[in-house]
């Protein structure tokens, strides 16, 4: 399956970012190969939207989950409404995406 | 488009709190002094508009002021998500099979209906403000825009309350402070923009962008200084360099502020300031009638 990760680097080391809406980039991984790509976050320079845009982006990239350090409001209803589980996570990316995959992530209510 | 003998004026600043709003007002009641019932004074400032406080209007009127946002039809909808890609507000998205809006990041341009290939996006009336109109007991007709709580775009409130500019009237508009969208949409409807600013070099930095704006509108402009006496001669400096006319300085003075803190204006509780005021009036108008006469 493919989890979507806020990001301020390109690589799966990197730590993930404290923003979703915010954040440089998001990382697209397929937790079967972890095989990843980057895709340039269109909110981290939007006026306002920022969290719709990111979430957006997910959503385009197919992915199934979402990983950040927090949510804005307006991304976490759009996630809510497409069933798109968004995660708390911080660490490393590839760390994260393993508690991930291993259930140990905790879920946003 | 000059109003005739009775030009609008409008009053900003490039920042908040250099004293837009005394200036505005006590322009208005001074004027009001010596054309009763003449006087009209707008407050552009719709995110926080507080001329009321100085004014004390008893508002008769009450008008929404709306805009237009999508509405999704969803079993028309396709899911094809043009409009997402099109929208630059990210006010609409297409997440997996929903389609969410977000009305309050909505500017109302209408691109998602119509890039919409299936027709599936009406455009529905939704209210972002109001626009009250009233009358302060002193006579002076008082109009002031409302942006509705928890809304970010002030900029059709600000439109629709500027609209209410009465030709016939000495019309004085409160612009909001900077030098954005809701302050140039509030200048535009004006003949000349009296720049209030603060004679210190933050001061300086924020005037310099609200002339520049002003020229950019090709908008004629003076310039208040308020607080004289502190801080550096360099706005005085920058308007000689500049050709920009300094109508009046107000010093810096506790009493001033310990008035205004009342709730009073210059006008109200100065009377010697009132002529100074109207001359600012008649400067402006003067100005504006030997440009019409170079240009013409």
């Amino acid at each position: 399956m493919k989890i979507a990760v806020a990001c301020a680097d390109d690589n799966l080391e990197a730590a993930v970012d404290a923003r979703l809406g915010r954040c440089a980039n998001i990382v697209v991984v397929e937790t079967d190969t972890m095989e990843f790509e980057v895709r340039r976050n269109p909110g981290a320079l939007a006026g306002t939207g920022a969290g719709v845009a990111a979430a957006q982006l997910v959503a385009d990239a197919g992915a199934v989950a979402v990983i950040a350090g927090n949510y804005g409001p307006n991304s976490l209803s759009a996630f809510a409404a497409g069933g798109i589980k968004a995660y708390i996570g911080a660490g490393k990316i590839r760390e994260a995406v393993q508690a991930l995959v291993d259930g140990k992530l905790e879920p946003v209510q | 488009m000059l109003h005739a003998d009775r030009p609008t004026v409008s009053v900003a600043a490039g920042k908040g709190g250099t004293g837009k709003t005394l200036f505005a007002t006590s322009l208005a009641v001074a004027l009001n002094e010596v054309q009763p019932g003449q006087v009209q004074l707008i407050d552009c400032d719709v995110e926080e508009p507080n001329a009321d406080i100085l004014l004390h209007p008893q508002i008769a009127e009450r008008e929404p002021v709306k805009v237009l946002v999508p509405e999704v039809d969803l079993d028309t909808c396709t899911r094809c998500g043009r409009c997402a890609q099109e929208c630059q507000f990210s006010a609409i998205a297409v997440i997996r099979d929903a389609v969410l809006t977000f009305p309050d990041l909505c500017a109302a341009c209408g691109v998602c209906a119509y890039v919409c290939p299936v027709g599936a996006i009406a455009e529905v009336e939704r209210q972002v403000g109001i626009v009250e109109r009233g009358m302060s007991p002193e006579g002076i007709h008082f109009v002031q825009g409302r942006l509705s709580v928890g809304d970010q775009r002030a900029t059709p409130v600000t439109k629709a309350t500027a609209r209410m500019v009465d030709v016939n009237m000495i019309s004085i508009l409160d612009a909001p402070p900077g030098t954005a969208c809701p302050m140039q949409e509030s200048i535009e409807s004006s003949d000349y923009c009296i720049l209030v600013t603060e004679p210190t070099p933050f001061g300086l930095a924020n005037l310099q962008d609200a002339v520049e704006t002003c020229r950019r509108m090709e908008l004629p402009c003076g310039v208040v200084i308020n607080r004289d006496g502190i801080g550096t001669p360099g706005v005085t400096d920058y308007c000689t360099a500049e050709g920009i006319d300094i109508l009046l300085r107000i010093p810096q003075d506790r009493s001033i502020a310990e008035a205004y803190a009342r709730g009073e204006t210059l006008a109200h509780s100065f009377p010697q300031w009132r002529d100074e005021l109207v001359d600012v009036y008649d400067a402006v108008c003067k100005f504006l009638r030997s440009e019409s006469t170079l240009t013409t």
